[in-house]
């Protein structure tokens, strides 16, 4: 049967890893070539880079870093951030990303959703979602990082994204993001629940129960982290393993 | 001694990936991302990849003049089709109506609504998306395509819809997604398969290593 899938998250500023990555025998902690073999030869099986340069000057330096990471690994590759039209949509699947995650554009211009999944494919469009919880039951989505609340309810709006042709959904938790304190599974199940396209659970892993409890309890197709991995307290092998003792179909 | 393989370009799929992962392969060889019908039927090797819907697969294929070359590459040249690549050598798609180059008989069905994992199990999402096993066909000796890779090893995959052969014979490998559905096919010159191997870490590697290297 299909197995969950456990997709480390880096985010890149300018060309380079931020937040360090911690692996033995690392030469350069920065290096998102490097750092992305690394990940893969532990069985991740998807990598999310996330681009949060700031400085449009420097924007397209994620392409090159796309565009090197593609030709020496080869498993699937998300990239999001800054993602504003089709034709960056086009530029990053160009330069060898396999989908491209929008957040804050699709939410100021959800048509960009159906055109991106119009020309390119639904299956190369993940939406992500950031939520807050508003009240009990209800999350709402949040734009610009976190930053801007929309008044627009999490649930409603991932099945709008279906609709219009998103082929995936990031869902996180802000409320968790950050805390160690695991994904708000409310949420992620709600989410899972209402939609047909496949639910990544992010924000709040701190040990591995985390992670199963993503997709045990949160009905959550994959589950994405960061500082777990990133700081070496544990390989995706290990968190592989874990979920597998757990009865959780995974690649191992 | 090196070989030419043609990756053909009909605007429709991730072609750099494809031409990366066989290079990395075979770095010997020669690989051309190409949409130039002669040089299509010049090389020694073809693969087809395609994403994304097959109506559109079809009509940019036939807009971009490479329906005959292609449909001839599948009757004589060691030939790979990649997901859509798979499902268009087929005949009836029920994806928009549309036909395949029929080049194999069977059909292009959608998983239907509301498959689940186990009776009264989960809601198993469409698309099909991730890793999943691929039981390879034993009856006579094992596909050349599949040396060196274990029988159930998983794949990346990521559609919805499927081949459904008319003749068993054809089947190379199956998988399981709340219905048994075939996931490799073989005939003669021709092995095609619903995953990426170009996206399936080393066994797909391995899958693309042994394509370079098959002699049908």
């Amino acid at each position: 049967m299909l197995a969950k899938r456990i997709i480390p998250c880096l985010d890149v500023n300018a060309g380079r890893v931020v937040k360090g990555v911690n692996f033995v025998s690392l030469r350069d902690a920065g290096d998102p070539v490097e750092i992305a073999r690394r990940y893969d030869e532990q069985g991740a099986d998807e990598l999310t880079f996330l681009d949060i340069t700031a400085s449009s000057d420097q924007r397209d330096i994620i392409l090159h870093v796309v565009e090197q990471v593609a030709e020496q690994v080869f498993i699937p590759l998300t990239v999001g951030g800054g993602v504003r039209a089709v034709a960056d949509v086009r530029r990053l699947l160009n330069a060898g990303a396999d989908k491209v995650s929008m957040n804050t554009a699709a939410v100021e211009n959800p048509q960009l959703v159906a055109d991106a999944s119009g020309k390119v494919g639904s299956q190369c469009i993940v939406v992500a979602i950031d939520a807050k919880q508003s009240e009990p039951g209800r999350w709402e989505v949040f734009t610009h990082g976190g930053r801007r609340g929309t008044g627009r309810d999490a649930i409603a709006w991932a099945q709008q994204v279906q609709a219009l042709g998103a082929g995936e959904i990031l869902l996180t938790s802000m409320d968790r993001d950050g805390t160690k304190n695991g994904f708000d599974l409310e949420l992620t199940r709600a989410v899972s629940e209402a939609v047909d396209i496949p639910v990544i659970a992010s924000g709040g892993v701190g040990n591995l129960q985390h992670l199963a409890d993503g997709v045990i309890k949160g009905k959550a197709d994959a589950v994405l982290a960061a500082s777990i991995f990133h700081y070496g307290e544990f390989t995706v092998r290990e968190a592989k393993e874990f979920m597998f003792s757990k009865g959780i179909e995974v690649r191992l | 001694m090196s070989c030419t393989v043609a990756v053909v370009d009909y605007g429709m799929g991730n072609l750099r990936s494809v031409a990366k992962a066989i290079e990395h392969v075979a770095p010997k060889d020669r690989v051309l991302i190409t949409s130039n019908a002669a040089e299509i039927a010049g090389a020694d090797r073809v693969v087809v990849p395609g994403q994304g819907a097959m109506p559109d697969c079809m009509r940019e294929l036939e807009m971009r003049g490479l329906r005959d070359v292609v449909v001839r590459a599948a009757q004589k040249q060691p030939f790979l089709g990649i997901c859509v690549g798979l499902q268009m050598l087929f005949g009836h798609a029920e994806e928009g109506g549309v036909m395949g180059l029929d080049i194999l008989p069977g059909r292009v069905p959608r998983f239907p609504r509301n498959i689940t994992a186990k009776p009264g199990g989960d809601r198993l999402k469409v698309p099909h998306m991730g890793w999943n096993q691929v039981n390879q066909t034993q009856d006579s000796n094992p596909h050349a395509l599949w040396h060196g890779i274990r029988d159930t090893a998983r794949f990346y995959f990521v559609h919805s819809y499927f081949v459904e052969p008319a003749q068993p014979s054809l089947i190379a490998g199956t998988t399981d997604y709340g219905i048994p559905f075939t996931s490799a096919v073989a005939r003669d010159n021709i092995f095609a398969v619903q995953f990426h191997p170009e996206k399936s870490a080393r066994d797909g590697l391995a899958l693309l290593a042994n394509f370079m290297s098959w002699n049908p």
